[in-house]
Formats: C-alpha cells, sequence, structure tokens
C-alpha cells in the first residue's frame, strides 16, 4: 500500500452563468499521505471549497464543472470513474464536514437515522447492527446517553453537539479521508478548541486523512503538516507546516500572517488588513492574481503569471521574486498598511 | 399532543355556532318569501300563509333561531322542503359522491402535480421547467366551467369516449362507473394539479440548495434518495397547506364541476337548493361545509406535526 493517498494534479473549475465563465479553481495540485492532515487557507472567495468539494464530484452541475486535471485517489482517478462508482466513494471512503452544524444535519430525521443510514448505504449489516453501531459512534464522538439521543432529532442539539453528529456520521464507514470545510468557524470559541482536539483524537483512532478548510491560521499550526495558501483560485504557497510557520515566503502568506491577532497586537492598535478586494474571477487574469493588492508588485507581475517554484524544502511558492536564487525582503507592517477596523 | 387535539375539537364548537348564526341570518334576510317560491307563482295568498305558518316562518327571528339551535345540538337537521326529506338523508346520499369525485381528482393532481414538480425543480430553467412554468400557470388560471365544457364537446361529443354527464354506478359494471368519473375528475383535478406542481416546484427549490441536503450527496445517496426523502420532506410543509385546501374545498362540493357533469354531489345538491329557496338544506349544507374545513383543517395541522418534528403544540394556542 503506497503512501501517498490522494494526488491533485492541475485542477481546474469553472462555473457558467450566462456568457460568463468564472475560473473558481485554477491549477490546484497538491499531495496527501495518509494520515496526513493539510490546511487548505485562503480568504472568502479563493477556492478553497471549492477544491474540496470537487474532490466528491459534489460541485452543482450546471453551473458548474471540473474542467481540467486530475485527482488521485489510493490508486483511482475519481474523474474517470462513474457516478455509480463515485456513490461508493462518498461517505464511505471520503467523508465531508460542512461548517455549519445547524444546517448541515437534516431537521426532520432522527439523528440516529442520519448515521445509520450513512452506514446502511455502505455497508451490508442488518438494522439492529447499524443503529448499534451509530451509538457507538456517538459515544465515541462524546455525546452523552447516546441510546436517549440516537432517537432525538437535530433541533434538540447544541451547536457543538450537532457537529459531533456530523462527525459522527462522517466518521462511520472508517473514511480514508476526511474533508473538514471550517468546521469550527460557526462554533463559540470554547467549543471550537473541543471540536479540535475531538477531530485529533479520532484521527489517531480512524487513520484518517484530513483536508482542513479554514481561514484560521491557529486552526492549521495545530493540526496539519501540511498547508496550501490559495487566492482567487490559484494556489500561492504550499509546504510543510514547519516551513510556512517559520519562513513565509509568499506577500500573501504574509499579509494573512499580518492580518493575525496575535500576543504583539496591542489592544489599540488596529488589525492590519490587506488592502483591496480579490479580483473579478470572470476576467481573464494575465499576471500573478495578487499583483493589484501587493505591496512589492513591479511590472512582470502583471503581465506574466507566476510558476510555482521551489523555494526550501518541500516548500513552494507562485512568486517572480522569490525563488531559490532570489529573495524579497519582508517589510516591517507600516502604518500605512493598517487599515483602521472599524466595528 | 392528545390535549392539543381534544382542544382544538372543543375549539370547533364556537367556530361552527357562528357559522350557524351567520348562515342563519343571511338565509333569513333574502328577499322573497320561501313559502311562495316554493309554492310557485299559481300558489294563492291562503296556500302561501298556511305554508309560511307551517314552517314557522311568521314566528319572530329569535323564536326560529332557537328552534333551529335546538334542534341542530340533538343532530335535528330539519326536513327539506322541496325534497321531502330530512336534510341528513340528503346528505348521506350526496356526500358520498362528492368523495368518490374528490378521491379521483385528488389522486390525479397528487400523482402528476407533485412529481412535476419535483423534476422541474430538480431542473431548474431546462426546457422542462420552462414549459412546466406555462403550463402550471395556464392550468391554476383555469376556468373549470369552460374546461369542462371543452371536455364534453371533445371528448364526449366528438370523439364519444365518454358519457358527458352524469355518475354511473358500479351494478352497471366498472367499465360505467369509471368512464362517468374521468371527465369530471380531470376537470376537477386540473387546478389543484397545477397548484401542487407550482408549490412543490417552489418550496422544493428552497431545499434543494440547502446544506442537509449537500451532506446527503456526501454520504453516497443516491440522488433519487436525496430528493425524494431528504429534501422532499422539508419540502412538505407548504404543499400540506395548500392540499388541506384542496381537499376541504372538493368535499365541500365541487359546484362548478358537478353543475356541468350532473354529478349528484353536495355541491349540485347546494346549487340546487339556492335556486329552489330551500333555506333549510342551503343553512345546512353551510354548515356541513364548515364543519368539513375545520376537520381537514385539523388532520393537516397534525400531520405539520408528523412530518416537522421541530413543531410544537400546545393545548390553548395551536402550532407554532
Amino acid at each position: 500500500m503506497s503512501e501517498e493517498l490522494l494526488k491533485v494534479e492541475n485542477l481546474e473549475v469553472q462555473f457558467k452563468s450566462g456568457s460568463a465563465i468564472t475560473k473558481a479553481v485554477n491549477g490546484v495540485s497538491f499531495t496527501l499521505n495518509r494520515r496526513e492532515n493539510i490546511g487548505i487557507v485562503g480568504e472568502s472567495g479563493s477556492g478553497k471549497s471549492v477544491t474540496a468539494t470537487s474532490l466528491l464530484r459534489l460541485i452543482p452541475s450546471p453551473p458548474g464543472k471540473i474542467s481540467g486535471g486530475a485527482i488521485h485517489f489510493d490508486g483511482k482517478d475519481l474523474l474517470k470513474l462513474s457516478e455509480k462508482e463515485m456513490k461508493s466513494i462518498r461517505g464511505n471512503e471520503i467523508s465531508m464536514i460542512f461548517q455549519d452544524p445547524l444546517t448541515s444535519l437534516n431537521p426532520v430525521f432522527t439523528v440516529g437515522d442520519q448515521i445509520i443510514e450513512s452506514i446502511k448505504t455502505h455497508q451490508k449489516v442488518s438494522k439492529k447492527e447499524a443503529k448499534k453501531k451509530a451509538i457507538e459512534m456517538l459515544k465515541l464522538v462524546g455525546i452523552p446517553a447516546p441510546e436517549k439521543r440516537i432517537n432525538m432529532y437535530p433541533h434538540e442539539f447544541s451547536g457543538g453537539m450537532r457537529q459531533r453528529v456530523m462527525i459522527a456520521i462522517a466518521l462511520s464507514c472508517n473514511p480514508k479521508l476526511l474533508i473538514a470545510d471550517e468546521p469550527t468557524t460557526a462554533l463559540d470559541v470554547t467549543v471550537q478548541a473541543q471540536i479540535l482536539d475531538l477531530m485529533k483524537r479520532l484521527q489517531d483512532e480512524f487513520n484518517t486523512a484530513i483536508i482542513m478548510i479554514t481561514h484560521d491560521l491557529g486552526v492549521v499550526w495545530e493540526l496539519c503538516d501540511k498547508v496550501l495558501v490559495m487566492y482567487a483560485g490559484n494556489v500561492v504557497e504550499y509546504g510543510t507546516v514547519k516551513e510556512i510557520y517559520d519562513q513565509p515566503k509568499h506577500p500573501y502568506t504574509w499579509g494573512l500572517l499580518d492580518s493575525q491577532i496575535t500576543e504583539s497586537v496591542s489592544e489599540d492598535q488596529p488589525l492590519t488588513t490587506i488592502p483591496g478586494s480579490p479580483p473579478d474571477l470572470r476576467q481573464e487574469i494575465t499576471g500573478c492574481p495578487f499583483a493589484a493588492r501587493c505591496a512589492y508588485a513591479q511590472d512582470v507581475c502583471f503581465t506574466n503569471k507566476p510558476k510555482m517554484t521551489e523555494v526550501g524544502e518541500n516548500h513552494y511558492a507562485a512568486c517572480h521574486f522569490q525563488t531559490k536564487e532570489n529573495r524579497l525582503d519582508r517589510k516591517e507592517k507600516t502604518a500605512h498598511d493598517r487599515a483602521i477596523v472599524t466595528s | 399532543m392528545g390535549k392539543y387535539i381534544v382542544g382544538r375539537i372543543l375549539n370547533m364548537i364556537p367556530t361552527l355556532l357562528i357559522v350557524a348564526i351567520i348562515v342563519f341570518l343571511i338565509t333569513r334576510l333574502l328577499p322573497g318569501n320561501p313559502a311562495a317560491v316554493m309554492l310557485g307563482p299559481q300558489a294563492s295568498a291562503a296556500d302561501i300563509k298556511a305554508l309560511t305558518e307551517e314552517l314557522g316562518l311568521n314566528q319572530p327571528l329569535y323564536i326560529q333561531f332557537v328552534d333551529y339551535i335546538g334542534n341542530l345540538l340533538q343532530g335535528d337537521l330539519g326536513n327539506s322542503l322541496t325534497y321531502n326529506k330530512p336534510v341528513i338523508d340528503l346528505i348521506l346520499e350526496r356526500f358520498p359522491n362528492t368523495v368518490i369525485l374528490a378521491v379521483c381528482a385528488l389522486i390525479i393532481s397528487i400523482v402528476i402535480g407533485v412529481p412535476a414538480g419535483i423534476i422541474a425543480a430538480r431542473k431548474q430553467n431546462s426546457i422542462f421547467d420552462y414549459l412546466f412554468t406555462t403550463f402550471s400557470l395556464i392550468g391554476v388560471s383555469m376556468p373549470i366551467f369552460w374546461l369542462g365544457i371543452m371536455l364534453v364537446l371533445f371528448f364526449s361529443v366528438n370523439l364519444g369516449w365518454f358519457p358527458a354527464t352524469g355518475m354511473g354506478s358500479m351494478e352497471a359494471g366498472a367499465g360505467d362507473f369509471f368512464s362517468h368519473l374521468i371527465l369530471p375528475s380531470i376537470a376537477l383535478a386540473t387546478i389543484p394539479t397545477a397548484q401542487f406542481a407550482r408549490i412543490t416546484r417552489s418550496s422544493m427549490l428552497e431545499v434543494i440548495s440547502q446544506d442537509y441536503v449537500k451532506t446527503a450527496r456526501s454520504k453516497g445517496l443516491s440522488e433519487f434518495i436525496v430528493i425524494c426523502k431528504h429534501a422532499f420532506k422539508n419540502a412538505l410543509t407548504p404543499l400540506l397547506t395548500v392540499l388541506g385546501l384542496q381537499v376541504s374545498s372538493m368535499l365541500g362540493g365541487a359546484v362548478l364541476t358537478e353543475t356541468i357533469f350532473s354529478w349528484p354531489g353536495i355541491g349540485l345538491l347546494i346549487i340546487d337548493a339556492i335556486g329552489k329557496r330551500d333555506f333549510v338544506v342551503v343553512q345546512n349544507m353551510v354548515i356541513f361545509i364548515a364543519l368539513i374545513y375545520v376537520v381537514v383543517n385539523l388532520v393537516v395541522d397534525i400531520l405539520y406535526k408528523v412530518v416537522n418534528p421541530r413543531i410544537k403544540y400546545s393545548s390553548n394556542k395551536g402550532g407554532s
């Protein structure tokens, strides 16, 4: 069994609306080994969720379409599988949990039904066995009195509990890969930590690889082995967490790091933001997609698209001025870069 | 839940009483002496006076009312002046016919309307959806009296496939029974079919993009299960509301359809009774129809809870 579980090559996803084509994902590549965690970060609209959803081929089509690339998962090219073969992978070998646990469970079925359904879809077991397994799963994700809770409806659970149920559904068939699309964004801070702890614990138990989509870099540092930084449908930086934490290279990654709240940010100091907004993905972008907002941009950035280049060990960045030979000097944050955050 | 149902049943009494008062007043305030109308233009003044007294129409209004309510509470709906039968017998004789027609029309409209709405929502903005939108709009705005006449013209007069009017009997064979049933059922089903289809489409569109539908797909379920189980059950509430209204109105007598096809249901009975100023029949029929509405509403309210477990009932507040 090879160590490599997932290899995404040059994935392209487009959305058609009228005559306009939005290139939501534009040539994303990455690999993920078994039991490894990768974080996909980037601001809203950068293509994180679309990338993750297309791994399961769940992009609503039309208008969406995977227009290029390959997704190799455990020796199979997912883009070449029939819809029937894909169904046997969804929820079974690759599971997904979503951002908002309040809306991602079906309100009119009991949580037990929803877990049992998942088990019965992929495993030849009796209803009784499936129910036993469902109770076991609920217990595993830390739901008290699972025998009783299994007959309750989602609205009788709190947000954190519902996310636990989602995790129970996702892991019920022992998947090789779990895609978590901002699983903690909609939760309280204290609950966020509990859910992350739970995911870490269950990963050890189930030997699952995780793709963690988030815009919270703290989550990435805590949970992931690798990071993929996305901007406007493109990967701008990709590498191990250690490399990117210690030596981020892409100006966009710098921007993301600077806009975090850290201990060094004093209370009266405005938070740093990246000025401007992401480009319109319906327009053809000739140069670097980040050029218009980049403090280091030069003429070449607007005309030529930078390629992903190795900038360190297992560390790649797409910037004309960040290669093994060239280095950009990261500017200190200046007052000019800081926008006043109004609340 | 049990408490809620008992409460709702008790609540039906004042509702029906109010209906009874209104109907009583309206029938008495109509111009014309019922006795004179019933006896016809050739009747002598003495005959009219005798009948008026026999019917108690010469009594003051409040005495008439007290008598009427008293009888009603004892289950005595009175005798029809023109049919010379107890009203209860008339209802028992006619209501099953209306039920047969309503059930048949209801089956047609659910079997066609609901799946069409689901498919249109699933294939939003496709050619099917555009055709669906056009036809369902035509359907809801169809004048039934015109459609009924056209159906009779085409299928009965021109093609001779089905009888134009009347109701068949099972004794004459199932063929006779169903051939009489088809045209009125189609006429009666047209508007509900279009309504069910439109409401199904719009409420399916609302739920189809919900996260739990995405969750269902991500579990590897077939598209059929995703749509027909996970999405449809969530889209049922608005459909139930419209379904309840349609069932009530069909059971309450499809006046137009029954008139065009001379279907001997309670719709035809009430039209007939109005024409003959048979106010005893009219006022009891209206109360009976009100009773149908109230009962169907209660059933629908209970069904809401079945399809949507988030609804909680309390015995004095109704659904929330």
